[in-house]
Formats: C-alpha cells, structure tokens, sequence
C-alpha cells in the first residue's frame, strides 16, 4: 500500500436535471488491489461506472488515472488510457463472430491505416495477422477458442459474460471494471467466474473494481469494499468492517440480508 | 402592416402545420415510430372532403366530420395491418416500413384516378376584412377558428378523459399500463384514430385555403409538419402546436423576403440545426441513453 | 494469407473476363444498345447500392438521404465537363471528390443523432442540396443542364469493380470490424476503444464518394439532369436495393440493384405500377424478412471462397 494509487477519484458527482445522481464520490485504488462497489439498486454503481469511462462527464470534482485527469474523457479515449469495462446488461457485438469481438478491442493497438486495408498493402496483411494471432491466443485463455468461429449471441449466457470479460481484456486495460459479473449466473457459474477473475488479475497484473450484488462472490473475493447508498459514499474498509457498519445494515434492510455466512 | 399581414398568413399556414404534427407527435410519443404514412392520410383527408364536396354537395363542416371519420378508420388500418406486427422490431425496420406504406398509399391513389390535381370547391363564404390595414378574409379566420377548437378538444380529451389518461400512462411505460390493466393495443389504435382525425381535418382545411390538391400532395406538409414536431419537442403536444405556428411563419416571411423558392430549404435548415443543438426540441427535457 | 490473396486475384481476373466478353459483344453489335444502357445502369444502381451499404448495412447509421451525393456527383462532374471542358475522368473523380466533402459535413451531425433521427436529418441535407441546385441559374434551375453522353460500359465497369473492391477491402479489415461494432452496439464500440465519431463520419465520406462516382456515370449517360431526378423518390430507390438484398450483405445489396433494375427497365412505361410493386416489396420484406433475401450471408460464404465480407445482420432472428 506504499506505492501511488492508480486510480484517484474525489469529491465526483453528477447530477441529472437538478437530481444528484451520484455527489461527494471518493475512491483510491492502488495498484493490483480488487476492490467491491456494493449498494442497493438506484444507488448509482454503473454511474459511477459511467463518469470512470467517460460516458458521463462528472458535474464536480476530479478523476485521475495515473497521475492524469481524465473527467470529461470521450470513452474511447479513457479505454486507450487503460480502463476497461463489462457491461450490467451484456453489451456484445452480437451479429460478429467470437473471434472479431475480441479483434475489435485490439482495434487500437494496431495501426495500419484505412488506405493500407483499401489497397491491402503488406502492412494490412501483417497488421491483421498479428491481431488474429493474438486474438486466437487470447481466446484459448478463456476457453472459447473452439466456439471463435460462432457469432456472439449464440453462445450460452455463462459464455457470453466471459467473453466480454476477455474482450474488455484484449483492450488492454491496467485497471478492469466488472459490472455485475456474477448476474444471471448459477452458484456453480459464480464460483468459476470467482477463479476466473483472481487468475486474470494475476495474469495480467490487473487492478479490479467489481459492482456486485452477490454478496458471497463481493465477500469472499475483494480486499476493501466501498458501499453507496443513493448516490453517496456511505462505508469502506475490508469486508469484516462494512459487513458490520450500522449505515450499511440499514441500508440494505428488506433489500437484501448481508449474508454471515459468506 | 406588410408584416402583419405576413405573420396573419403565417399562422394560417402554422396551424395547418399543427394540426398534422399533433398526429406525429401524439404517435411518436406512444410507439416512437415516425409514422411517414401520416402526411397520406392528410392527403386522403383532403380528397374525402373533396368528394364529399364536390359530388355529394355536403356543406363545410360536414364534409369536415365525414373527412375526420374516414381518416380516422384509415389510420387505424395503416397501424393494424402494417405497424402493429412492428412493435419488437427494430425502430429502424419501423422506419422503413412507415416509407414503404406511404408510397404505397400515394401511388396506389395515383393508379386509381390519375395524378392530375383537382380543384376544391369554394365552400365557405368569402368576404374580406381590414382590420389595422391587414386584409383578413373570413375564410382564413373561420380555418383558425377551427384549427383552434380541434387542439382545445384535443387538449381536452389527453388530460380530462379515460382514454387521454390511458394514452398518456403508455406512452410514459407501456409495460407498467399494461400491468395496470391499460389495453395497451386500443389505446394505441384510439392515438392513431385521433392523430388521423386532425390530419383529414388538416387535409380539408388545406383544400379549402390553397383550392389545389393532388395525389403527391402529403409529402412536403407531412414533411414540415414533422419538422415542426421535432421543433416542438416531438411527443409534446403545445410544442406540436408550437412548432406548428412558427415554422408556418418562418416559410412566410422568407416567402415574403422574395425567397420563396428556398422556403422549403428554410424548413430543412431549421430541421437539421434543431437536431443538432437541441435535439429534444424547444419543450423537450434533454435525455441521455441509459448505459 | 497466400491463399487469401490468390483468390483476390482470381476474383478480379473473372471480373475481367466478363467485361471482355461484354466488350466483345458490344463492339461487335452482338448486343444492342438498350441492352447495352441496362449493363451501364445496373453497374450505376450497383455502385449506389454498395456505398449505401457501407454506411447503412455496416455502419449503421440510417441514411435515407444517398440521392443527395448523387445528385451533387452528377452537377459537379457536368461542370467539370460541360462548363470548364475537363475531361470525363477528371469530370467523375472531381464529382466523387465534392460529394465524399459533402459526407463529411453530413457525417458531423450523425455524432449526435442516432436511428430515426440521423435519417430526417439526411433527408433534410439531400433537400437542401437539392434545393441549392435548383435556385442556381449557372446550372440551369428547374429546367436543368445538358450533358454530353460519355459514359460508357468500360469506365462504368471499372468504376464498378473498384467500388467493390475499396468497400469489400475496407469491410474485411480492422477498419471495417470496427465499423460493424458501432453498428451493433455503439456503446460497447466506443467503450473497446473505438473511435465512433471517426469510423461514422469515414463510412460516410467513402459512401459519399462512390455516390458522387455514380452521379458522374448517371448525368453523362442521360444527355440531361434536373433537379426533380434526385428527389426523396431516388433515396428511396437506393435504399430499397440494400433493405431488400439484406443490411449488412455486399453481395445481397449487389443482387438486388440488379434485380430490381431489371425489373424496373420492364416497368419503365408504368411508373405507377413500378412503385407500388417497389413500395408493397419494401413492406413486405420488413414484416416478413426484416433480415432481406442473403440475411447476414454473402453469396460467396456459399463457395466458402474468397473474402467473406463478415457483414453481418442487425435484424438476422
């Protein structure tokens, strides 16, 4: 915990047409943590998502990523910066093949140009060989080398919520966002995707923040959780501490028990 | 009073432009379709009270009802045969759909009687006043008049009656109504019978004011009518009204600048500067899709 | 790769074949010049189809206003010819050069406005050119401008395959993946690091481009162009090519410009009756077959050959 966070975001907010979504948000993340955004629904979790990438410009404060304000980023220049992110509600390429799912979020680490592909010059066919080498390289750490040729809504759900994982990996990101991996998902689903996401971390030396509702999977895998309630920091520290937090019970009761026997 | 004049004519024209864009909006707002056909039931409306006119002998306001009712029905078919087996489809499929029914109408109209125009009948009588050195004949005020009381009942029916209720809980969440026991379907056909009405009552009172119709006829006001939506705040029915009465002035006055043959360029400019800066219109709330 | 390339190559050789068998026929007067004037037009209507294919069927982005970059190809490249007497090629390039600036600043407003909205939009920018070629005198107004006929089988041919050729190319590249990841979720595209403004506006300046090409072919084939030719009715046209051949086919667009201009060259003397048919065609195959005749496939995915342009289907079940 000496080094620098890799991520500093204070005092963010945003509010929608007079409405604070999301005010007074503050979040260190350092270096190879796995960090858990909790809350219950409408607490504003994926808008905090959204003003990490860019989607939402935030109306207050400042966000910087390695020592770099990047508020008001255009997304696709955060995910350049090395932020990536899964969606809540899956969001695949559905009509394109497993395999340019993955090629598209190496889109950026290539380079040869429009004119290069129009006139299929050497550099359009190194330049694409290199991507479907990787990308097939990449597919078979996931396990889904075999279905690359299958267009992306076809695969079973369980499949699909890896791939995009793999897809916001390809992009190359230092710091992952996970929205609600686990949703939709059978406990033993759960428990693969809880392997899955501490043998990524290690792989690829990744920082993680997780949204979550399945307490067990939060509980069980993340160091330190942060907790919102309608759009305000309401808890942080280990998972012992905010389990027991007074705010936090109150917070999620009728909602949801804060399981003890995670 | 050459400026009074031309704003008098402009809400003339604005509130023709009104009453097709109160049909736009209101289907806009239900299903969020651009319904294309909209400007051909304005034309059928027009060569209802036409016929109803010219070769039945009705009077005005009946052949106004008559040209309302067929309309109405006319809308409902449109929505029941093309548009309603649309609804989980994508807006895009609706879109073109809605073009291909509204090409359809036209040229099937053409392939029954011919594409030659027809000249309506003078109805009402005409006699002209000078009020403030502006000359305003009672046909146009009758027209406004008209116009007017169809947005007030129209005004009425949305917030004071069961279907307006009905109309506005789907357009606001059609799976909440529909777990509210809304029959989501009527209320639907009643939005598409109701927009239908003013656009035949529009297409009548267009007959009555500009004496020249033919089959080709609904493009272009559909078109601006639609601008004038949008410009209102598409799914807003004052902005529709709005809309209406200042697209109807501008293209007069650039009329009226010696412009007129880029007063339909003036509509498209409009058109596209409001999609750009303010796209959910002069009433509109600005929305952002949610992620 | 190799195998990739030599199938490229043997494609393009079999396109030439044809065209010198055309060639043939035509100069030795085997077939007549009606026949003749169809194959120029069909190649037209299949350039017009392929570029709108790239920005709708791949990109996405619902453009019912493709008869305005027609329109501006064929007034600009009748200047170059007819006003400052440059030659036909120049005259072509130059009408494709405006056109593809004209997509650019149509693309801009496309960064804000998406679906229905983008295509009211489009529309607006095809009146509006519209609009402007008929309030100027210099090219004759409502009555419009004489053209000399140049068009010919060779140069539509060739203008033909390169459209192909630049569009299939772009498609089966990083490029082209990128453009269809906009296309299925615009949200996810912009959040894997793809810059959406940028590939939206290319797909808009390369559609542009070859419609511009297209419009050079159409007013020097024509002897005449007036404004009233590139009405919302030759968007229309257009769009039903690639609506019908399936969004996101090359192939499928390519297909259904030929049908559809076959059919259309019978229907000639009905015009009422050729757009019913077209109207009632476009209704059916939305309520019917959203996803068109080739759905998300190309023809060539049937041989298993060359470039499988992975199009795909935003409407396929």
């Amino acid at each position: 915990m000496e080094a620098k966070p890799i991520l500093n975001v204070s005092q963010v907010g945003i509010s929608f047409g007079g409405l604070k979504a999301v005010a007074g948000f503050n979040l260190e993340l350092y270096p190879g943590e796995l960090i858990g955004l909790i809350g219950p629904n409408g607490a504003g979790k994926t808008t905090v998502f959204n003003l990490l990438t860019g989607v939402y410009t935030p109306t207050e404060g400042e966000i910087t990523f390695n020592d770099e304000r990047i508020n008001g980023l255009a997304p696709y220049k955060v995910t350049r910066k090395g932020i990536s992110r899964t969606f809540q509600n899956v969001r695949l390429f559905n009509e394109q093949s497993v395999l340019d799912n993955v090629k598209v979020a190496y889109h950026s680490l290539a380079s040869h140009s429009i004119l290069s592909s129009i006139f299929r010059l050497q550099k359009h066919f190194i330049g694409e060989q290199e991507m479907e080498a990787k990308a097939i390289d990449f597919l078979k750490i996931f396990q889904l080398d075999k279905v690359k040729d299958e267009k992306a809504k076809n695969l079973p759900y369980g499949e699909q919520r890896r791939l995009e994982i793999a897809r916001a990996l390809a992009a190359g990101p230092e710091l992952l966002l996970l929205d609600e991996p686990a949703a939709g998902m059978n406990p033993k689903e759960t428990k693969e995707l809880m392997e899955l996401i501490s043998f990524i971390r290690e792989q690829f030396n990744l920082t993680i923040l997780l949204i979550e509702h399945d307490m067990k999977l939060v509980m069980g895998i993340c160091e330190r959780i942060s907790v919102l309630d309608h759009g305000l920091l309401i808890a942080e520290g280990t998972p012992n501490e905010v389990r027991n937090h007074p705010k936090v019970i109150e917070a999620y009761l009728g909602e949801e028990v804060v399981s003890n026997h995670a | 009073m050459e400026w009074l004049q031309q704003l008098f004519n402009g809400i003339s024209l604005g509130s023709i432009y009104a009453l097709i864009a109160l049909g736009y909006t209101m289907v806009y707002g239900i299903i969020k379709l651009i319904n294309f056909a909209h400007g051909e039931v304005f034309m059928i409306g027009s060569f209802t009270g036409f016929y109803a006119i010219a070769f039945w002998g009705l009077g005005f306001f009946p052949a106004l009802i008559l040209s309302m009712a067929v309309c109405a029905v006319f809308g409902v078919l449109i929505e029941r045969i093309a548009y309603k087996r649309l609804r989980s489809s994508t807006r895009i499929a609706a879109l073109i759909t809605a073009i291909g029914v509204s090409l359809l109408i036209q040229y099937v109209v053409i392939y029954i009687r011919g594409a030659q125009p027809e000249a309506y009948p003078n109805v009402l009588p005409n006699r002209s006043f000078d009020i403030f050195g502006v000359q305003i004949s009672s046909q146009s005020l009758l027209i406004l008049l008209v116009s007017v009381v169809l947005m007030i009942i129209l005004q009425f029916i949305v917030h004071r009656t069961k279907i307006g209720k009905a109309m506005r809980a789907v357009s606001f969440d059609p799976d909440a109504a529909k777990l509210m026991g809304i029959n989501v379907n009527n209320t639907i056909s009643a939005t598409f019978a109701i927009g239908s009405a003013l656009a035949g009552a529009a297409g009548v009172i267009f007959g009555v004011y500009y004496t020249k119709i033919e089959p080709l006829m609904g493009i272009i006001p559909g078109l601006k009518a639609f601008i004038a939506a949008v410009l209102g705040g598409i799914g807003i029915i004052p902005g529709a009204v709005i809309g209406g009465f200042v697209l109807g002035i501008v293209e007069t006055v650039v009329s009226a600048l010696g412009l007129s043959l880029w007063r339909d360029a003036a509509a498209f400019i409009i058109l596209i500067l409001i999609l750009i800066f303010r796209p959910s219109g002069i009433f509109g709330k600005n929305s952002k899709e949610k992620v | 790769m190799l195998k990739k390339v030599n199938t490229f190559w043997f494609s393009i050789v079999l396109a030439f074949v044809f065209y010198g068998i055309i060639q043939l026929l035509i100069s030795t007067a085997m077939l007549n010049p009606f026949y003749t004037n169809t194959l120029i037009f069909i190649c037209i209507n299949i350039i017009l189809a392929v570029s709108l294919h790239l920005v709708i069927g791949i990109t996405g982005q619902f453009s019912i206003g493709h008869a305005g970059f027609l329109a501006l190809g064929a007034y600009i490249s009748a200047i170059m010819t007819m006003k400052l007497g440059m030659p036909f090629s120049v005259a072509l390039i130059a009408g494709g050069i405006v056109a593809a600036l004209a997509g650019l600043v149509v693309g801009v407003p496309s960064l804000r406005l998406r679906g229905d909205y983008l295509a009211i939009a489009t529309l607006g920018f095809a009146e509006i050119i519209r609009i402007i070629f008929l309030n100027i005198d210099y090219v004759g107004g409502a009555a419009g401008m004489q053209v000399t006929h140049a068009t010919t089988w060779t140069t539509s041919f060739l203008c033909l395959i390169l459209t192909i050729v630049v569009i299939a190319n772009f498609t089966n590249s990083r490029h082209g993946r990128a453009c269809i990841s906009i296309r299925e979720n615009e949200i996810a595209a912009d959040a894997m690091g793809i810059n959406t403004t940028y590939y939206k506006v290319a797909a808009f300046v390369i559609g542009s481009f070859f419609a511009g090409i297209a419009g050079g072919l159409y007013a020097h084939n024509f002897y005449i162009i007036q404004p009233v030719n590139f009405g919302f009715l030759k968007s229309f046209d257009i769009l039903i090519f690639v609506v019908l051949g399936g969004l996101g086919s090359l192939s499928g667009a390519v297909v259904s410009a030929i049908l559809l201009t076959i059919v259309s060259t019978f229907l000639q003397g009905l015009p009422e009756t050729r757009m019913i048919i077209y109207s009632l065609v476009l209704v059916m195959v939305m309520l019917y077959r959203p996803q068109g005749l080739m759905g998300t496939r190309e023809i060539t995915d049937y041989f298993g050959k060359w470039g499988r342009v992975k199009g795909g289907n935003q409407y396929g079940g």
